[in-house]
């Protein structure tokens, strides 16, 4: 006996929508299982992440704080995903948004009013994103590189990049020894509604760009060519598709939406630039289950977005009332992820379970 | 293992879901003797073989060795029995050495140390037979000449009696060709098979002892190699001429619309493919070019399309160069293109009909207007491709890979058509497709031609061709060996054409109108 998948005709609209929300479910069902192994009540660990993220007021502003920098980022991720180019980098990307913002910042800053020096920053961080983006497309399309490999690599480049900033030429001499910059001046800090960390700039921004970026893949030219190359790389080219131009274009956009990303956590949250890892928990990588998450369509990246955030709120939350190693949310993203492709392939593909052919002849 | 003296494989019958690839097939062949296996593209000559070496099974028909019934559940149990086979695309580990690579899968090298061994037979074999080979080297690092005789080597030490190579001389230079028929002929004095396939007309009566001919998935003669000339192995590979030409409009050719000049091309493993081709195609004109397929006629098509860029020579639109510029631009001024393999060049599968309706013309009004696409002239432009050109679907909604090949290559025809080209390019327009399809696809090309358009039609069918054109050039290596009249042309001169067995003289010049 064995297994034998065929692809299935024709996928109905209520199957689109089962499929995933059957995965998050057997998703869930994995990650309790997880809980049980350590002695805990999984039902009960499952409410505590949902009610910790989405059942306080608290809670909610916290999970709409870090759900704006993964719609930003998987808005940008469904982009390049829709043309196959597998972008790992966002991290990266935003890491050098929040680079030449910084720099932006701390230069003109103290000269200029908050106005134009707001604007300023988020299209410094946008160029970076975007420069640091168009490398690997580069790569790809003239040499062949595998965009995995070099978007993966990016990410430790730019990495060691700030942290060589930060604890080098860029060390803030008023930090008495800590690896940050100085703080920006006070009129490059964004306003935040009181008692949140929540800048009514931020979130209008990440709404806004969702939405262009909807109507770009579904509404342009552009999207179109955009997605004729991921679906047919052979009748792209047939069809007169300019890759590089195209290739680009679009890393230029996905890594300038992850460098927005990267100003927003700078002048929102930290104020100065420090290690990477506190500038950014992760988004660039959870991003990428955001947008899988949201169908590649990033009206829907909206929805996952803030569902994710919630799962990064919820998982900080039960670390410490049920004493889980930090890691925890990494566990539940993975797995969360594995079953959503899972579901992808099921929907895409019937199993067959047949038993062996009887021999003839 | 007894030796193989005599194998016969009778009434082979083996069907690809509805389409007869092989209908009643028999062969026979015995020690020593080298069986030229002919035919077009698509004839069965390879379906036949993969059956005898196991790969597929057949639905009819038995395999006889020694006069024994065998049954070959897998190309090992083919091995088991003596019968190897070298693929036309060779089934080497490139990293590896050449020694690593006989040693791979023999099975009678010991579990430790299986190098030391076959590094001593294969010296042994190599001597024997004259195949030189260096079994240090990395395989990637050899010529297609020497790979080949690596594959010789593999098959001679699982002690193959019977060998069957798929248009072996397809990779090689013509001195390599003359090494190669050396060794064939070394083996078979020592009483080895060999079943070659080829549609080279030469070389089956340069090598082999018997000739056997397939047509569309029959025997259409077999004879000894002495009794049979060129002139009737081409006719037995393409057939008489059954069917009448389509109706045409009597129309004199009009102004010259493309020009190709002296072009070469390399294909993508940089091999001149195209060598020093030239014609035109007028107004009011279906311009044919035939060949078994890997010929360069795909390269040349590509070269006129813009996919490919053309080593030498020019390409002229109206008396315009357009030689070098890319796909975009070559569109835009007036060249369409109905391309080979359908599905994998000419259309997205997963987008929508509609979305396909306007696949290499999306960047132009009105289907885009300053960048932001115009879906609802393209859904009408979709709707009314479906309704003109005949093609079956639920709606302008489905994803394209929901249509049948023939529905799907009208909508293609119809885009292409519809944007009004100085000169269409179809590529294998029908093949695979069922008889209406077809009828209706050569219909719209000969429309296209009465309405002053001028085609380009590359095709595997002669009889085709044959139909529909005004004019057939035959492509064999690269080159052009002559252009013929339909009306007064033969279905025999084309076909030693295509086998490269002559050059009609003149070449260009019997440029008969």
């Amino acid at each position: 006996m064995r297994f034998e998948s065929v692809p299935r005709a024709g996928t109905s609209r209520v199957l689109e929508i089962l499929a995933p929300a059957l995965s998050l479910l057997a998703g869930l069902a994995a990650v309790g299982l997880v809980f049980l192994l350590k002695g805990l009540n999984p039902l009960f660990a499952l409410g505590e992440i949902f009610r910790s993220s989405f059942g306080s007021v608290f809670g909610l502003t916290e999970t709409v704080t870090k759900a704006l920098p993964l719609i930003l980022v998987g808005s940008g991720l469904a982009l390049t995903f829709q043309a196959k180019f597998w972008n790992i980098g966002a991290e990266s990307q935003l890491l050098l948004g929040a680079v030449f913002s910084t720099w932006v910042g701390l230069t003109w800053g103290p000269s200029l009013p908050g106005p134009v020096i707001v604007p300023l920053m988020f299209l410094a961080g946008f160029l970076g994103g975007a420069l640091w983006g168009m490398i690997p497309a580069a790569l790809k399309i003239r040499l062949g590189i595998n965009e995995v490999i070099s978007t993966l690599m990016l990410n430790y480049i730019a990495a060691e990049l700030v942290k060589f900033l930060v604890v080098g030429p860029w060390k803030g001499a008023s930090k008495h020894g800590y690896p940050y910059t100085d703080d920006l001046p006070a009129q490059a800090i964004l306003w935040l509604f009181p008692g949140t960390r929540i800048s009514p700039i931020l979130l209008v921004l990440a709404p806004a760009a969702a939405a262009t970026l909807t109507f770009l893949i579904f509404r342009t030219r552009f999207g179109y060519e955009v997605r004729v190359i991921g679906e047919n790389r052979e009748a792209a080219r047939y069809a007169g598709i300019d890759f590089f131009r195209t290739s680009l274009l679009f890393m230029a956009v996905s890594g300038g939406l992850a460098g927005l990303a990267g100003t927003g956590e700078l002048t929102a949250i930290h104020h100065h630039l420090s290690y990477p890892d506190t500038l950014s928990a992760g988004y660039g990588f959870t991003a990428i289950i955001v947008a899988w998450l949201g169908r590649l369509n990033p009206l829907l990246v909206m929805v996952s977005g803030v569902f994710l955030a919630g799962i990064i709120v919820g998982g900080d939350a039960i670390q410490m009332s049920l004493g889980l190693p930090a890691v925890t949310v990494q566990v539940f993203n993975g797995i969360i992820l594995i079953f959503l492709i899972m579901g992808e392939f099921f929907l895409r593909n019937r199993i067959r379970w047949v038993r062996r052919t009887p021999r003839h002849g | 293992m007894a030796r193989i003296r005599t194998l016969e494989m009778r009434d082979i019958v083996k069907d690809f879901s509805g389409l007869r690839a092989n209908d009643g097939v028999s062969l026979k062949i015995e020690a020593g003797e080298i069986l030229g296996l002919l035919g077009e593209n698509g004839a069965g000559k390879t379906t036949l073989m993969n059956i005898l070496f196991g790969l597929y099974r057949p639905d009819g028909g038995t395999i006889l060795i020694n006069g024994e019934e065998v049954v070959f559940r897998s190309p090992r149990d083919a091995m088991q029995r003596g019968i190897g086979m070298i693929h036309q695309h060779f089934m080497l580990v490139q990293k590896h050495t050449v020694l690593e690579n006989v040693a791979l899968g023999f099975e009678k090298a010991p579990f430790f140390f299986p190098l030391r061994q076959v590094r001593r037979r294969l010296a042994e074999f190599s001597y024997r037979f004259g195949l030189a080979v260096r079994p240090d080297e990395p395989v990637w690092k050899l010529s297609a000449g020497e790979q080949q005789r690596v594959e010789i080597l593999k098959a001679l030490i699982r002690s193959s009696d019977l060998l069957i190579m798929d248009e072996p001389t397809s990779v090689l230079t013509p001195r390599e060709t003359a090494e190669l028929f050396d060794i064939l002929k070394r083996m078979s004095g020592e009483g080895h098979s060999i079943i070659l396939i080829s549609h080279k007309l030469d070389e089956i009566t340069r090598i082999c002892s018997r000739v056997q001919v397939l047509r569309k998935g029959k025997v259409a003669g077999e004879a000894p190699m002495g009794e049979v000339s060129a002139e009737d192995l081409a006719r037995m590979m393409v057939g008489r001429r059954v069917a009448d030409s389509y109706p045409k409009a009597d129309l004199p050719p009009g102004r010259v619309v493309l020009e190709i000049l002296d072009l070469e091309a390399q294909n993508d493993q940089g091999a001149p493919a195209v060598r020093g081709v030239s014609f035109e195609v007028r107004e009011n004109e279906i311009f044919g070019i035939a060949g078994v397929s890997g010929n360069g006629q795909q390269e040349l098509v590509e070269c006129v399309t813009g996919l490919r860029r053309a080593s030498a020579g020019a390409v002229r639109l109206l008396g315009r160069e357009i030689t070098g510029l890319s796909p975009r631009q070559i569109h835009n001024r007036g060249i369409s293109h109905v391309p080979e393999e359908r599905i994998k060049f000419g259309i997205v599968p997963n987008l929508l009909l509609y979305e396909n309706a306007v696949l290499k013309r999306h960047h132009r009004q009105p289907y885009s207007i300053r960048n932001i696409m115009n879906y609802p002239a393209i859904r009408r432009h979709a709707g009314d491709l479906v309704k003109s050109f005949q093609v079956a679907t639920p709606s302008i909604y489905s994803p394209m890979k929901h249509l049948s090949g023939g529905n799907i290559q009208k909508l293609i025809l119809g885009r292409e058509i519809s944007a009004d080209p100085v000169l269409m390019i179809a590529a294998h327009p029908t093949y695979g497709l069922d008889v209406g399809a077809s009828e209706y696809i050569r219909g719209q090309i000969i429309a296209r031609r009465d309405r002053g358009g001028a085609v380009l039609l590359v095709s595997e069918d002669l009889e085709e061709l044959f139909m529909i054109c005004d004019r057939v050039a035959v492509m064999f290596e690269g080159r052009i060996m002559g252009i013929v009249d339909p009306r007064s042309g033969s279905f025999e001169e084309v076909g030693m054409m295509m086998a490269g067995a002559v050059e009609a003289a003149g070449g260009e010049a019997t440029d008969a109108v």
